[in-house]
């Protein structure tokens, strides 16, 4: 079904890409912000998958019509919800996957030397922003402002995380915000897993933060699920 | 098959949206099947299948896709095939649903809520905002719908199909019931409104050109002698009635006088 929409594949997976690409040809030669760049890139790209991919969908689903009909039918909605998760984490593991082999094949980026760590940070990831993309979701009034509200959040997360977790030398109180917010920790965990060979050991509150926004998104998702739109 | 028919927020999408259980009451009680709907239990919506006055669907999905998945809900499933032939979908089975006309999406909403074989069918105005030949083209699925034995709850604000599908209607204003029954017996033994009152007494209608041209209609609880008191007079000064018709009262006048009478009561 995704990849029956161009548009939609494209943006959740060609993009990442691309980034990747023209910043790996920008610093092409520079193997420390290499290193910063592909978890970085990574750790965007969950959160394309999950959290953006998830408000658009759920928005469109519900404003046309077709969460209502499902609910109409037997399909019990752990089941959807399960659907929908695991469409997500499968999504993502191609997309982790295909990072990781361009950072060894074209980055000089070793393979990861933690698998273990890169899994979990990945599944804890998709499902905290998989949970809030859902949540974020009820906020949303209508389809056609799904971008402006979608983006609002996203740009902003992405560059302020990227420039703490790239600059030592950001204001504290920036810090402070990319440290609380969950993309920030996820590419912590994603390098230490990829780059620096730091174990799941020395990043466990970066964990705690995504798995506490996770606890959040989840409660928000399911308990404002509205299966019909405005209409 | 059970009409509801009523004017535009007369509560018809409510009360069947109750009935599928979407809606809460807010007081009474309701049973379908034995179930109460609000307790969403899995065991009823199993039985029921649901056609919504706007329903959406994936844009990329076939119908045939669609319907396959959707009869994996249920656990006994028509024939995809079966169905596809029965909403005369088979030509477009593997057209992406986004590239399908109105009418063939309106087609794919009986499909979707035929496939798991359910015993009561919700059909919330299945015809609205279709032309004349698409509405013909619905209701033979409709009445295909009802020679596989199913019950079928349909809600209208077209009399005509109302008067064409239903075995039963109910009319109703401001959630209200005014009066319920065969559209046959409706039309024969209209109903007093307000109870009690004086008989409107829905009436036949004769209409002729007379010799100066002019339209005359003239309304009569006995058409047969009037018929007979006309083209004897006709006959005997050599005269024809030019353009004469008698016209049975249908279900809308039965809707005019009930729903007017229910406005003015409100009214006064």
């Amino acid at each position: 079904m995704f990849w029956r929409n161009p548009s939609a594949a494209f943006f959740n997976f060609v993009l990442p890409l691309l980034f990747l690409a023209a910043g790996g040809a920008i610093l092409a030669g520079n193997q420390h912000d290499l290193d910063k760049l592909v978890p970085s890139i990574a750790g965007m790209s969950v959160m394309s998958t999950t959290f953006t991919a998830l408000a658009y969908n759920i928005v469109f689903l519900r404003e046309r019509g077709v969460l209502k009909r499902i609910r109409g039918t037997p399909l019990p909605s752990i089941s959807y919800f399960g659907g929908v998760a695991a469409n997500a984490v499968t999504n993502t593991a191609l997309q982790i996957a295909i990072i990781v082999l361009a950072g060894r094949v074209f980055f000089g980026i070793g393979w990861p030397s933690h698998w273990g760590e890169l899994i979990v940070f990945v599944v804890v990831g998709v499902v905290s922003l998989a949970a809030l993309g859902v949540a974020f979701a009820h906020a949303i009034p209508n389809f056609e402002s799904t971008a402006a509200y979608v983006n609002a959040v996203f740009l902003p997360v992405v560059f302020v995380s990227f420039y703490v977790f790239d600059s030592a030398s950001a204001p504290r109180f920036v810090r402070t915000i990319a440290e609380a917010l969950p993309l920030k920790p996820l590419i912590d965990g994603l390098s230490g897993a990829m780059v620096t060979g730091a174990g799941l050991g020395s990043h466990l509150d970066a964990l705690a933060v995504i798995a506490i926004w996770g606890v959040f998104g989840l409660y928000l998702a399911v308990r404002g699920f509205s299966w019909e739109g405005s209409r | 098959m059970f009409g509801l028919l009523g004017p535009n927020g007369a509560g018809k999408t409510t009360t069947v949206e109750i009935l599928e259980g979407y809606r809460a009451r807010t007081s009474g009680e309701v049973s379908v099947l034995g179930h109460d709907p609000a307790n969403r239990s899995i065991e009823l919506r199993r039985r029921i299948g649901i056609v919504l006055q706007s329903g959406g669907i994936y844009s990329h999905i076939t119908p045939r896709e669609a319907l396959a998945h959707w009869a994996s809900f249920y656990p006994h499933p028509r024939d995809v095939e079966e169905v596809l032939a029965l909403v005369g979908l088979q030509e477009k089975a593997d057209e992406r649903s986004r590239r399908l006309s109105g009418g063939q999406l309106r087609r794919l909403d009986f499909a979707l809520a035929l496939v798991g074989d359910p015993e009561l069918i919700f059909l919330d105005e299945p015809t609205t905002g279709f032309d004349p030949q698409a509405r013909r083209a619905a209701w033979e699925t409709v009445r295909s719908l009802r020679a596989l034995g199913k019950t079928i709850l349909l809600t209208t604000h077209y009399l005509e199909e109302a008067q064409e599908l239903a075995d039963r209607v109910a009319i109703v204003k401001d959630g209200r019931v005014l009066a319920i029954g065969p559209p046959r017996e409706l039309m024969a033994h209209p109903p007093r409104h307000p109870p009690g009152g004086e008989a409107h007494g829905l009436r036949y209608k004769i209409a002729y050109r007379d010799s100066d041209g002019e339209m005359v209609e003239r309304e009569t609880d006995d058409p047969t002698a009037l018929l007979h008191e006309l083209t004897g007079e006709a006959l005997a000064s050599g005269r024809q009635l030019q353009e004469l018709s008698v016209a049975r009262p249908t279900l809308e006048d039965v809707y005019l006088e009930l729903t007017a009478a229910s406005s003015g009561e409100r009214d006064a």
